[in-house]
């Protein structure tokens, strides 16, 4: 477990469900502003793995380490405050508040119960928010309900709320599940753009879009990593064709 | 007066401005003092009912055991109202003077240590939120913690409520037992029983209210108010954007304890006694039935609630003794089939938009009113026998 230079280092990583290994010895190491995409068939262990590095799943043995720091042990929020920030597969907003409120609270400040009593929307707390809901493509929609927005803009705004929070490590569980070709489009450009400065892991299944995205492709099966590297050298990958790609 | 009223209804307050006008004008001038005290009493339900506004409604917390909080607040009042009154000089025929008289009867043959602290004032006032606060800390946190919630959750303050019943009534040398603690007269000497001092107290208890609700409506206001209805939506979201979800539910617990305690504290002072028939169960449910009635969501309607339904027990129990308690269970159904936001979501979703509707009626009528002797008016001045002559002709006649 000695100290790297990568923003994430997974090494070893196992959960057991009951005798079932989810995730099976698995060794991950993610560089700074790099966009990976993890690929793989159903019941691979891709949504377990974010759920064990963001800390939803409590990991059986391994580490994995954040800037060198064991998160293990960590509480789900403290991992957030470190910066790993987390999107769900269907999207996950608040939707009774509206598209302000939304990424007012998901801005990092006031986080504690008394922090939270005292904290007051400042200029600097809007213009963030209008920087955001600028980069999201929800500027014009601010006043609205967050449960009247369409699929696609449920997504993005839960992307926006995590880009309140300026993560160093953003994970995003199929982003663009459910969305028009143009929206897919529009996501893409997004995820290039929100790429820079941080680590970002993006799970995905649709190839054309993997291909638009991504740095480098992990390709998961049974809980462990069946192949790694460039689009065009897993996409070549016999293992890979045979279990994923292929029939 | 007008920058008043703009502010009121911009803060949203004009119905905490009629509350407060209901409570500290309208009742005393309506009700005789026995009335009125019976109101101040029912008005110490409401700081529980407030608190589970808070806890329930926005929190998305059940707790079926705040009467254990109202209880600790009224019992904390209760013991040094008691020691007060089991001076040695009145209780000179007990085998020991200068105890309280169950105390005495039980064989006790001195003051408890735990009982001293209760003999200043300051201490049993901090005691009154103190003690509840603490326990709702001690509950919340280690259930909250471990993510036990909703249903499991309410059945655990169940057990809290009895257990507690059970303790008191238990330990009868200490606590008074199942009778409680009654004779309560006087507060540093101020005798609490004149119709004076119902009156005070009738004001206080109303005051302290009123300040309750708008502490809580700061809450509401605040991220964290925003943050428990996140919760209440999506709460792994809000977890999972860096916020320890649990203490947050800690607190509102502690805040409704906290509240509940108050209102048990004002409980004894304007009832006179305390007994364990107010922390178990029972009175428990009773009091989630005001706010369920008032609406969940509503300060102002939890206060509603907690009077209209004590008005109907009080009305049913004195004129259909054998009914009361059924009335009482239809009144509950009732209201929870038919308006699962109580009486506020009614006057919400129902009466307002009525009034809005009759409102602008009568505004177009008025309006369609004036459109007429505006356009009736040029026709007598100028004497233009068309009656209705196109206004653009007439102004280029002018200027022509």
């Amino acid at each position: 477990m000695s100290n790297t230079d990568f923003a994430l280092a997974v090494e070893d990583l196992t959960v057991s469900f009951d005798g079932f290994k989810a995730i099976d010895n698995l060794t991950l190491y993610i560089d700074k502003n790099e966009l990976r995409v993890i690929i793989g068939p159903n019941g691979a262990g891709k949504t377990t793995l974010l759920d064990l590095i963001c800390g939803k799943t409590k990991a059986s043995g391994g580490s994995i380490k954040f800037k060198n720091e064991e998160l293990t042990k960590l509480d789900e929020h403290i991992r957030v405050r470190r910066g790993i920030g987390r999107k769900f597969q269907t999207p996950s907003i608040y939707e009774n508040l509206s598209v302000f409120q939304n990424l007012e609270v998901s801005y990092p400040t006031g986080r504690s119960v008394f922090g939270a009593l005292g904290f007051k929307c400042t200029d600097e707390v809007k213009a963030r928010v209008q920087v955001v809901a600028e980069e999201i493509g929800l500027a014009d929609t601010l006043e609205k309900e967050a449960g009247l927005l369409s699929h696609g803009q449920k997504q993005w705004l839960e992307i926006g709320m995590l880009l309140m929070q300026d993560p160093e490590l953003l994970m995003l569980d199929e982003p663009i599940a459910g969305m028009s070709a143009r929206e897919r489009e529009l996501t893409a450009d997004l995820l290039k753009r929100i790429c820079k400065n941080r680590s970002v892991i993006v799970i995905e299944h649709d190839m054309e879009f993997v291909k638009q995205i991504a740095h480098k492709v992990t390709v998961m099966h049974q809980g462990k990593i069946l192949a790694e590297g460039s689009m065009a050298t897993v996409q070549a990958d016999p293992k890979v064709i045979d279990v994923y790609l292929g029939h | 007066m007008n920058k008043f009223t703009t502010w009121i209804a911009s803060k949203g307050l004009g119905s905490v401005l009629t509350l407060a006008v209901l409570l500290l004008v309208a009742f005393p001038l309506v009700f005789d003092i026995f009335r009125l005290n019976l109101v101040g009493k029912y008005l110490s339900y409401g700081f529980v009912a407030l608190g589970l506004v808070m806890l329930w409604g926005y929190g998305g917390v059940l707790s079926l055991g705040q009467g254990v909080f109202f209880g600790l607040g009224g019992y904390a009042m209760a013991m040094f109202l008691k020691l007060e009154a089991s001076d040695p000089v009145t209780t000179k025929i007990q085998s020991t003077p200068g105890i309280p008289d169950f105390m005495d009867w039980n064989q006790l043959t001195a003051l408890p240590l735990w009982w001293q602290p209760f003999e200043h004032l300051p201490f049993a006032l901090f005691a009154v939120v103190a003690v509840p606060t603490i326990l709702a800390f001690i509950i919340g946190y280690a259930m909250f913690k471990r993510r036990v919630g909703g249903v499991y959750f309410a059945i655990i303050t169940q057990a809290v409520a009895l257990i507690l019943t059970v303790l008191i009534i238990g330990q009868q040398g200490y606590t008074g037992g199942v009778n409680g603690m009654t004779d309560l007269k006087t507060v540093l000497g101020w005798d609490t029983r004149t119709d004076s001092a119902k009156y005070l107290l009738y004001y206080l208890c109303t005051f302290l209210l009123l300040g309750s609700i708008a502490l809580c409506l700061w809450v509401q206001k605040s991220k964290l108010g925003t943050l428990l209805l996140a919760m209440r939506d999506k709460e792994d979201r809000v977890r999972f954007s860096g916020y320890d979800v649990a203490m947050f539910k800690v607190f509102v617990f502690c805040l409704a304890a906290a509240l509940s305690g108050i209102g048990g504290a004002l409980f004894t002072l304007q009832v006179g006694f305390m007994s364990p028939s107010f922390v178990g169960i029972v009175p428990s449910i009773e009091m989630v039935i005001y706010a369920a009635v008032g609406g969940r969501m509503s300060l102002v309607g939890a206060v509603y609630g907690t009077l209209l339904v004590n008005f109907g027990k009080t009305y049913f129990s004195e004129s259909l003794p054998d009914l009361w308690l059924f009335l009482m269970a239809a009144l509950f159904i009732g209201v929870t089939m038919a308006f699962p936001d109580g009486l506020a979501g009614v006057w919400e979703t129902k009466v307002k938009p009525w009034w809005k509707r009759k409102q602008a009626e009568r505004l177009a009528i008025r309006k369609a009113v004036e459109a007429d002797a505006a356009s009736d008016a040029p026709v007598t001045q100028t004497g233009n026998p068309g009656r209705k002559p196109p206004l653009t002709g007439s102004v280029s006649g002018q200027s022509a």
